[in-house]
């Protein structure tokens, strides 16, 4: 096959190029730039730097396969950063990797990669591809504590028959064994925690900077709406948040709800975080239908976590997750994620 | 394989490479000791920049040897510019990097920097330049051709307008891209400052050079140990100097023969692809043109896949202008020129050159257009 392989710079996606290439796939490496300075050039700090970039070639180099970067600035400005920059300034608590993924990664460079006579489309995503009678499916990675299903909760069956995770079929561990083995440069380099475009930064400066008309000075009330002080912006808070809320108090207080249409900010006990439902717009099913109505099936509404058992039935046109249990700190914005054991159903925007 | 970005470099000429081969091993001297060893290699580097001057029919005391075009670009710039109390400079929306990142640091001093659009078709007319002038104005730089398209720059014209008009601003002009095609003689250009690149023609890499009139006082950017008479510090690259010299010689006496030969090639190219891509534009069809530029527009096709799927098919080829990472970029000169984004990132340059083989352009031709449509 010929297969096209999104390189980072990191250790993860080196791997899975060589895996293609052990396994006698013609191999393309690419690089997006993502992300420009003032002049154009790539930044040097976050991720996809110039030296990332410089990596990711030092890689292919070394696999002996081709390497090109390109230039995706412009979609992930309009369809990334200024979702991202939006998200906040409503109120919500974007996630811009699964933006990042669902756009750029498996719209635009997946079809870039069928355009260039490439059968697949190849990353260093720790999640696993599966193929049976009833079609394709994604399931976690075998390494649990680097899974990323969650991330990549929005493909469906037309992206999943053209996309391999080849690292997602073993450990972390024995990702970085390989890349020793073959000596690859980025085999310590250790993996970037960071929102790409933000780097070390703080994300509340980086959207301060890029709305300021919409960082607005509020009252932060209890839950009866007894103001109980001032803050500067509804960016600087996301559900569930116990810190930085510029008080102290007698038992611990967590940002219950954020209203940025009248830029208030409601904080409470944790016994108001708990929510034993939450609607959930824009889902798509990873089989193209959604599962029987009723089946107990495991929610995750954040990253990290098993998620809790709950159930998700259709509500005019959009979708209900009901929890067995209470679930705290749920905030619109990010996203919901089915799954069945270690299968992904689907996944969808907490409203 | 067709290597059609000669406008990006060039191998070396056999003939440079086997004058360069001593100056390695054996006569290996700095040319600032004051012993035999450093003598022979002063010696090597004087001869070289002689025969550099006589190429151009400038003066041995009016070259200075650097690393290279860019170098140059950055010495013509600032050392002018910065050389002048409160001294402004003249340049065009059209200029390499080089030149515009020079201007850029020098507006990041205070100092007046006016970038002057050409017209549609790419040619920056002599009045709007004169139009920007100032009385502080210490340098007008405008290129000899454009590097991306090709299109050729009135520079003789700019030279003859400012001396009619008695326009004391001194004129300086990268002639990188030209040299190999273009007649130079300073004297009857008008000009009094010159870029050149070795590896545009044939040389090596790493060397250039800044011709400068006698009497215009240049200020160095590389300061040191005063080489190149305290105008541009650092070791002498007495190799590259003399490989460099050679180059220019081999260029200026075959010149009448490559642009023959190489526009039957290049002009080749043109109509066959013309024949097989319906709706091909030609940037700068019919307009003064470096004979070893094809700077094409596609319909609706991005240039980043076109060049992945020319380089699969074994073709060198180029969008123009590329950043650091190597990814393209939407040039500044097609939008100097007016051309949307969009169009902007359907061009590709195509460039030949001393390599290039009879018959080639045609050949090319094909190639380029099956890969193209994904073959």
């Amino acid at each position: 096959m010929r297969v096209m392989v999104a390189m980072s710079g990191g250790v993860d996606s080196s791997v899975a190029a060589a895996m293609m290439v052990e396994a006698g796939h013609e191999v393309l490496g690419v690089t997006l730039k993502l992300w420009a300075g003032p002049a154009g050039e790539l930044p040097t700090a976050g991720c996809c730097t110039v030296s990332d970039a410089e990596d990711a070639r030092r890689v292919a180099a070394q696999l002996d396969i081709p390497y090109y970067v390109l230039d995706y600035t412009e979609p992930f400005m309009s369809e990334v950063v200024g979702r991202f920059v939006r998200e906040y300034t409503e109120g919500r608590t974007p996630n811009p990797c699964i933006e990042c993924n669902r756009t750029v990664k498996f719209e635009r460079l997946l079809g870039h990669a069928l355009e260039l006579e490439c059968d697949a489309l190849v990353t260093g995503h720790y999640a696993r591809v599966r193929r049976d009678g009833d079609g394709w499916h994604l399931l976690r990675g075998v390494d649990r504590t680097k899974d990323q299903s969650y991330v990549l909760s929005m493909l469906g069956q037309a992206q999943l028959s053209r996309t391999m995770f080849p690292v997602g079929e073993q450990t972390k561990q024995e990702t970085r064994l390989i890349a020793e083995r073959l000596g690859l440069r980025t085999a310590g380099k250790p993996d970037s925690q960071d929102i790409c475009f933000v780097g070390h930064a703080d994300y509340r400066g980086f959207v301060r900077a890029r709305a300021p008309a919409a960082v607005v000075p509020g009252p932060i009330v209890d839950p009866t709406g007894a103001e109980l002080g001032r803050h500067g912006g509804v960016i600087d808070f996301t559900i569930g948040q116990r810190k930085g809320l510029g008080m102290a108090f007698g038992t611990p207080r967590y940002v219950l709800d954020i209203d940025a249409s009248t830029a208030t900010v409601t904080i409470g006990p944790r016994s108001g975080l708990l929510r034993s439902s939450v609607e959930v717009t824009n889902m798509s099913f990873v089989a193209g239908h959604p599962p029987a109505d009723g089946e107990p099936l495991m929610v995750q509404v954040r990253y990290k976590g098993d998620g809790a058992a709950a159930t998700i039935s259709s509500r005019d046109d959009d979708w209900l997750v009901s929890f067995a249990e209470p679930q705290p700190g749920i905030a619109p914005g990010q996203t919901a994620v089915a799954y069945r054991g270690d299968e992904v159903i689907g996944g969808g925007l907490i409203a | 394989m067709h290597y059609l970005d000669h406008a990006a470099t060039t191998p070396m000429h056999p003939e440079v490479w086997e004058a360069m081969r001593p100056y390695a091993l054996d006569v290996f001297g700095n040319p600032s000791g004051s012993h035999e060893v450093a003598r022979r290699a002063k010696n090597a580097l004087e001869e070289a920049r002689e025969r550099v001057a006589a190429t151009i029919g400038g003066e041995p005391g009016e070259i200075i040897f650097t690393s290279g075009g860019t170098e140059a670009d950055n010495l013509a710039v600032q050392g002018t510019v910065l050389a002048a109390d409160d001294g402004g400079l003249v340049t065009t929306a059209i200029e390499h990097e080089a030149v515009l990142e020079s201007a850029a640091f020098l507006e990041s001093l205070g100092r007046e920097v006016a970038v002057v659009d050409p017209g549609e078709n790419g040619i920056v007319g002599p009045a709007a330049l004169i139009d920007s002038i100032q009385p502080n104005t210490a340098l007008v730089s405008i290129m000899m051709a454009n590097n991306e398209t090709g299109i050729i720059q009135p520079i003789s014209e700019l030279g003859a307008l400012f001396r009619s008009r008695g326009i004391d601003v001194p004129i300086h002009t990268d002639a990188v891209q030209a040299f190999s095609s273009e007649r130079i003689d300073v004297g009857q250009l008008g000009i009094d400052m010159l870029s050149l690149s070795g590896h545009k023609i044939g040389g090596p890499k790493g060397v250039g050079i800044l011709w400068v009139r006698r009497g215009l006082r240049v200020e160095p950017v590389i300061h040191g140990g005063g080489q190149e008479m305290g105008r541009r510090s650092g070791t002498s690259n007495v190799m590259g100097a003399v490989g460099l010299a050679v180059a220019m010689e081999l260029a200026s006496a075959d010149r009448t023969r490559f642009r023959r030969r190489i526009a039957t090639e290049r002009d080749a190219f043109e109509e066959k692809l013309s024949d097989l891509v319906p709706g091909l534009s030609v940037t700068g069809a019919g307009l003064p043109r470096l004979v070893s530029h094809s700077h094409v527009r596609f319909p609706s096709l991005d240039q980043q896949t076109a060049l992945i799927r020319l380089d699969r098919a074994a073709v060198a080829a180029s969008a123009g202008s590329s950043c650091a990472s190597g990814a393209a970029n939407t040039s500044h000169v097609l939008l100097a020129m007016g051309m949307g984004v969009t169009e902007a990132r359907t061009a590709l340059r195509f460039s030949f050159g001393w390599t290039t083989a009879v018959g080639e352009g045609e050949q090319a031709a094909q190639v380029v257009s099956g890969a193209i449509r994904g073959h």
